[in-house]
C-alpha cells in the first residue's frame, strides 16, 4: 500500500497551516522585546520563589540585624565579610535580601487577587452572557458603574470602610478587578453565542455546563489571558501604592511598597538607596509583565493577524 | 442641541440620585452611622443631640431626606478632626487639586498627541518604536515612586525645584487661589503635575497611535490621497478630525481619574489638595470627611460625563439629536 | 488611430508579507487611448484592483511596485518624486472607489471635501473653487447643489455619495479616471443611471476610463476594449465585441458562461470549477491549468501573450478556443 505525500509536507510547513498554539508561540518569539520581558519575568519570579535560599541574610531575623550598620550605602562591607551590594536600611537590614522577600509578598498578593478576581469575573460574565435577561442587566450595570470610577478611588474607599490588613487589601484588589474580567468574558461569550456551532451544540441538547465549559470558555480564553496579564501588573502596582500610602499591607508584611515608604524619610538627606532599589525591582516587575501583555495582545488578537 | 443637553442633564440627575442612595445605604444601613458620622470621643449628651440632628431616630426614608438636605446645604456632617463642616473642608482644598489635575492633563495632551501621531504615522521607524517603548515604561512606572525619584533628582541632588507644598498662591478672578500665576508657584507646580501626567501621557500616546493607524487604513484617507491632497492636509484635517472624537472622550473621562490619582501625588509632594485630605482622613479615621469626599467626587464624575457627552455630539455630526441614545 | 494617454508596460506589484511574497500584479501591460473606456475584468483576487491602485501610486507597504513603467501622457509615474506624483493624482489621473459609504470623510462637509480637491492643485480663490464645485455637482446630476454642499455624507444616499465621488474625480478635468468597481455596492437602477452618466461625461470631456469590475454585463455596454485578468496577469485582451463574442481563453469563456443571462432557462447555471489560486508561492506555468478543461503537459510551461489576426485580440494560452490563424 502506498501513501501519497502531499507536496506541502515536504517543504517547511506553510505559515497558515501551523497549529494555532504553535503559531502563537512563534509569533510571540518574533518580538525580541517581548522575549526579553518574559525572561526578565522568569528571573524575577525565580528570585521571589528562592528568596530564602539566595538572600545573603534573613532580613526579618532580628538576631541578624545590627542597627549600627544602618543606612550604609551600596557596596559597603558587611561585618560577616560579605558586602551590602544595595546598602542597608535604617535597621541595618541588607536591602538586596529585603527586596527578594518583598518581591515574594508583592507577587503573592498580586497573583492571589488576580486569580480570585479571574474566577469571580469569569463566573459572573458567563452567567450574564448565558442567561441574559435581568441577570445580565444587573451584572453589567454593576460592572459599568464600577468601571466608570478609577481603581485607586474604589480601593481607598474600600480600605476606609473595611480597615487595613493583608486579607482586606486582597479583597479590595479583587473587588476592583473582577469587573474587567466579567466585561471581557461577556463580550467574548456574546460573540461566540451568535456563532453557528453554539446553535448546533444547543440543538444536540448538550447540557448547559457542557456548552459553557467545552465551547464557551475555550473561546473566551485568549482575551482573558491578555486581561489577566495586564491586571496582574495593575494589581501589583496598586498594592504598592496603597502600602506606600500606609493604607495597604501591615508592617509585618513588608512588600516593595512598604520598603519604598520606609526609605521616603531618608530620601531628602540623600540616602536614596533605601527607596530607590525596591522601586527599581517594582518597576522591572511591572515592565516585564506589561511587555509580555503587550505582545500577547498583538499575538492573540485575530484582527491584527496578517 | 439644547434639548439634548437638558435631557442628558436629567439623566445625570438620576445617576446622582442613585449614587446618593448607594452612599446613604452604605453609611446608614450597612455601617453604623453613629460610628461613622459622630466623633467617638463625644459624650452621651452629644451623641443624643447628634442623633436627633441627623434624624437617626426617624424612619429610614425620612433619614434619607435629612441626608440629602444636609448634603445640598453643605452642612452634611462635621469633621471629627477639624471640627468644621466636612464639605467646606473639601471645597476649600478643591482648587489646589483642580489646578494640579488640569496642569497634568495639559502636559499629557501637549506631549501625548504629537508623539502618538508620530508613532502612528511611522510605526516601524526608530522614533515610533522608541515612543511606544517609552509609553510602556510610562504605564509601568509606579506614580508614587516616580514622584520620589523626581524629588531625589530635582530637589535633593540638583536643588532646582522645591520638594513640597504649593508655594505662594495668587487669586484668579479674585476668587480662586492658584499657584501658576507666580514664578515661585509655578516652580512648585511643575514637578507634581509632571508626575501626575506620566500615566495619562502614556495612555494618550497609545490611544493617538492606535487611532491614527486605524484611520490611515480607512477608505476616506485613500480617497483623500487619490484626490492628490498634501500629506499635511490629510493628516491635519482628515485623520486628526477622526481621531479627535475618541481622544476628547478619553481626555474627559480620564480627567476624573486624574483627580482620583492626585491623592497619591498630593501625598508624595505634600500638595494641600483634597486628595491628601482624603488620605489623612483615612489614616485618622475621620469618616465624615471620607463620606463627603465620596459625594463630591461622584458629583464631579457625573459633571465630567455630562460635559463629555455634550462635546461628543458637537464633534460628530453623525450623532443626531433625534437618535442620541440615553 | 488616436494617441495613447496611458501606456503600462511590464508592471509588477508585489506584497512582502510574513508568509511570503504575493505577486498581486505580475507583468501586466496595456494601453488606453484618449477618451477610450478600458474594461479590466476578473474575479476578486485577480489583481485588477491592485493594478488600479498601482496606477494611482496608492500601494501601501508591505506592497510596492517592483518593475515596469506607467507612462501617463509621456511621463513615467513610478519614476517621479512623491511630490510630482501627488500633483498628478486627482489632477491628471483620478480614481473612484467601490464603497461610497466609506470614501467620503464622515466628519467633513461635502463642500470642504470638494473644495480641497481643487485647492490642492490650482491656486484659485475659494469662491472660484466653490463655483467649479457647483458646476461639477450639476454635471453629475445633483439637483440644488447649494443645499447639498453644506450637508454631511451621512445625510446622502449611497448613489448620491457615489455621484459626489464622481464629481470630485471630474473636478480637475483629468485625462484618465480609474473606476474601481464603483457601481457594485449600489442598487441596479442607480447603477444604470451612473453608468449612463459616466458614458456621457467621458464623451463630452474626452476623459479616458479604466473600469475595473467582475461584472461582464457592465463591460458589455460601456467598454471599448477589455483586459481579462487572472492571478495577477492579463490572460486575454481585445476589443469589447471580439472578447465577448469570440472569447479565446478558457477562463474568459468560463466567465461568460457564468453570467446568468447567457444560460438557458431551467438548466443549471454553469460555473468555473475550483477556486482562484492563492497568489502566495504560485508555481510556474499557466495558473488556470488546475481549473481548465483543456489542460495538457504543455500548460506547466508559462504561456506568453500571443496576438491573433489583425483585430488586436491577444491571448495567454497554449490552447486558445479558436485556433490561431
Amino acid at each position: 500500500m502506498s501513501t501519497i505525500v502531499p507536496a506541502a509536507v515536504e517543504g517547511a510547513t506553510p505559515y497558515a497551516m501551523q497549529s494555532p498554539w504553535r503559531r502563537i508561540v512563534s509569533d510571540f518569539l518574533a518580538n525580541p522585546l517581548a522575549v526579553f520581558g518574559l525572561a526578565l519575568l522568569a528571573l524575577i519570579v525565580a528570585a521571589a520563589l528562592l528568596a530564602p535560599v539566595i538572600s545573603p541574610q534573613n532580613p526579618y531575623d532580628l538576631a541578624q540585624l545590627d542597627v549600627t550598620h544602618g543606612k550604609l550605602p551600596p557596596g559597603a562591607k558587611a561585618p560577616g565579610g560579605g558586602t551590602f551590594w544595595l546598602g542597608t536600611d535604617d535597621q541595618g537590614r541588607d536591602m538586596l535580601s529585603a527586596i527578594f522577600y518583598g518581591l515574594r509578598i508583592s507577587l503573592m498578593v498580586g497573583a492571589v487577587s488576580t486569580i480570585l478576581a479571574l474566577c469571580i469575573g469569569l463566573a459572573a460574565g458567563v452567567t450574564a452572557a448565558y442567561f441574559g435577561g435581568r441577570i445580565e442587566t444587573l451584572v453589567m450595570r454593576i460592572v459599568e458603574i464600577q468601571l466608570s470610577f478609577p481603581a485607586i478611588l474604589i480601593a481607598l474607599i474600600l480600605i476606609a470602610v473595611l480597615g487595613q490588613g493583608t486579607g482586606k487589601v486582597i479583597a479590595a484588589l479583587v473587588t476592583i478587578q473582577w469587573a474587567y474580567y466579567a466585561r471581557t468574558v461577556r463580550s467574548a461569550a456574546l460573540v461566540e453565542k451568535r456563532k453557528e456551532y453554539m446553535e448546533a451544540a444547543r440543538c444536540l441538547a448538550l447540557s448547559p455546563a457542557r456548552i459553557v465549559f467545552r465551547h464557551l470558555l475555550p473561546n473566551c480564553l485568549p482575551p482573558m489571558i491578555v486581561v489577566a496579564t495586564v491586571q496582574l501588573a495593575a494589581a501589583i502596582a496598586l498594592e504598592a501604592t496603597l502600602s506606600f500610602l500606609g493604607l495597604g499591607l501591615p508592617i509585618t508584611e513588608p512588600s516593595l511598597g512598604l520598603l519604598i515608604a520606609n526609605g521616603y524619610q531618608y530620601l531628602l538627606s540623600g540616602k536614596y538607596w533605601i527607596s530607590f532599589f525596591p522601586g527599581v525591582a517594582l518597576l522591572l516587575t511591572i515592565v516585564s509583565i506589561n511587555l509580555v501583555a503587550d505582545q500577547l495582545r498583538d499575538v492573540l488578537n485575530p484582527r491584527l493577524q496578517r | 442641541m439644547l434639548v439634548y443637553v437638558i435631557r442628558r442633564s436629567m439623566q445625570s440627575m438620576v445617576v446622582l440620585f442613585v449614587m446618593s442612595l448607594l452612599v446613604f445605604v452604605g453609611v446608614y444601613a450597612i455601617g453604623n452611622p453613629i460610628d461613622i458620622l459622630i466623633n467617638p470621643q463625644a459624650d452621651q449628651m452629644d451623641r443624643e443631640r447628634a442623633i436627633a440632628a441627623l434624624g437617626l431616630d426617624q424612619p429610614l426614608w425620612q433619614q434619607y431626606f435629612v441626608f440629602v438636605k444636609g448634603a445640598l446645604t453643605g452642612d452634611l456632617v462635621r469633621s471629627v478632626v477639624h471640627a468644621t463642616s466636612a464639605l467646606d473642608l473639601i471645597l476649600e482644598r478643591m482648587p489646589a487639586t483642580m489646578e494640579l489635575a488640569i496642569a497634568a492633563m495639559l502636559i499629557a495632551v501637549v506631549f501625548g498627541l504629537p508623539l502618538g501621531l508620530w508613532a502612528g504615522l511611522k510605526p516601524d521607524g526608530i522614533a515610533g518604536r522608541s515612543i511606544m517603548a517609552g509609553s510602556i515604561l510610562g504605564f509601568s512606572l509606579p506614580t508614587f515612586w516616580v514622584g520620589l525619584m523626581l524629588i531625589m533628582v530635582f530637589s535633593v541632588m540638583l536643588g532646582w525645584l522645591p520638594s513640597n507644598g504649593r508655594g505662594p498662591t495668587t487669586l484668579l478672578f479674585g476668587l480662586i487661589p492658584v499657584s501658576f500665576l507666580s514664578w515661585e508657584g509655578l516652580r512648585h507646580l511643575v514637578m507634581p503635575a509632571t508626575n501626575l501626567a506620566l500615566f495619562k501621557l502614556a495612555l494618550l500616546i497609545r490611544l493617538t497611535r492606535a487611532g491614527t493607524r486605524e484611520s490611515l487604513l480607512q477608505n476616506y484617507v485613500k480617497f483623500a490621497r487619490a484626490k492628490g491632497l498634501r500629506n499635511s492636509r490629510i493628516i491635519g484635517v482628515h485623520v486628526l478630525r477622526n481621531i479627535m472624537i475618541p481622544i476628547v472622550t478619553v481626555i474627559g473621562l480620564e480627567f476624573g481619574s486624574v483627580i482620583a490619582f492626585a491623592t497619591v501625588t498630593e501625598s508624595v509632594f505634600a500638595w494641600p489638595g483634597m486628595g491628601k485630605l482624603l488620605i489623612d482622613s483615612i489614616n485618622l479615621l475621620d469618616r465624615p470627611v471620607i463620606v463627603s469626599y465620596l459625594l463630591v467626587i461622584v458629583t464631579i464624575f457625573i459633571l465630567i460625563n455630562l460635559a463629555v457627552d455634550v462635546l461628543y455630539s458637537a464633534l460628530d455630526p453623525r450623532v443626531r439629536l433625534t437618535d442620541a441614545r440615553g | 488611430m488616436s494617441e495613447a494617454i496611458l501606456i503600462v508596460a511590464g508592471l509588477r506589484t508585489h506584497f512582502y508579507t510574513r508568509a511570503g511574497v504575493v505577486k498581486a500584479v505580475d507583468d501586466v501591460s496595456f494601453s488606453v487611448e484618449r477618451g477610450q473606456v478600458l474594461g479590466l475584468v476578473g474575479e476578486s483576487g485577480s489583481g485588477k484592483s491592485m493594478t488600479g491602485h498601482s496606477l494611482m501610486g496608492l500601494i501601501d507597504p508591505p506592497g510596492r511596485i517592483v518593475a515596469g513603467t506607467i507612462t501617463l501622457d509621456g511621463r513615467d509615474l513610478p519614476a517621479l518624486s512623491a511630490e510630482e506624483q501627488r500633483q498628478l493624482r486627482g489632477n491628471r489621473i483620478a480614481m473612484i472607489f467601490q464603497d461610497p459609504m466609506m470614501t467620503l470623510n464622515p466628519l467633513l462637509r461635502i463642500d470642504v471635501q470638494m473644495i480641497e480637491a481643487i485647492l490642492a492643485h490650482d491656486d484659485v480663490s475659494r469662491a472660484t473653487a466653490r463655483a467649479r464645485v457647483r458646476e461639477a455637482l450639476v454635471k453629475v446630476g445633483i439637483a440644488s447643489p447649494d443645499e447639498r454642499l453644506t450637508a454631511y455624507p451621512h445625510q446622502f444616499s449611497g448613489g448620491m455619495r457615489q455621484r459626489v465621488a464622481i464629481a470630485i474625480a471630474l473636478l480637475n478635468n483629468p485625462d484618465l479616471i480609474v473606476c474601481d468597481q464603483p457601481t457594485t455596492a449600489l442598487d441596479v437602477t442607480v447603477q444604470g443611471q451612473i453608468l449612463y452618466q459616466m458614458q456621457k461625461l467621458t464623451r463630452e470631456t474626452g476623459t479616458a476610463l479604466i473600469w475595473i469590475t467582475h461584472d461582464l454585463s457592465v463591460i458589455a455596454g460601456l467598454a471599448d476594449r477589455v483586459c481579462v485578468m487572472y492571478a495577477g496577469r492579463i490572460v486575454e485582451e481585445g476589443s469589447c465585441e471580439d472578447v465577448l463574442a469570440r472569447p479565446m481563453h478558457p477562463y474568459t469563456q468560463g466567465l461568460l458562461d457564468s453570467v446568468p443571462a447567457n444560460n438557458e432557462r431551467g438548466t443549471r447555471l454553469k460555473q468555473i470549477p475550483g477556486m482562484t489560486p492563492s497568489l502566495l508561492g504560485l508555481p510556474p506555468g499557466c495558473p488556470f491549468r488546475e481549473r481548465c478543461a483543456y489542460t495538457t503537459r504543455e500548460c506547466e510551461q508559462t504561456p506568453q501573450m500571443r496576438a491573433i489576426g489583425g483585430s488586436g485580440q491577444a491571448v495567454r494560452c497554449f490552447h486558445p478556443l479558436i485556433p490561431l490563424y
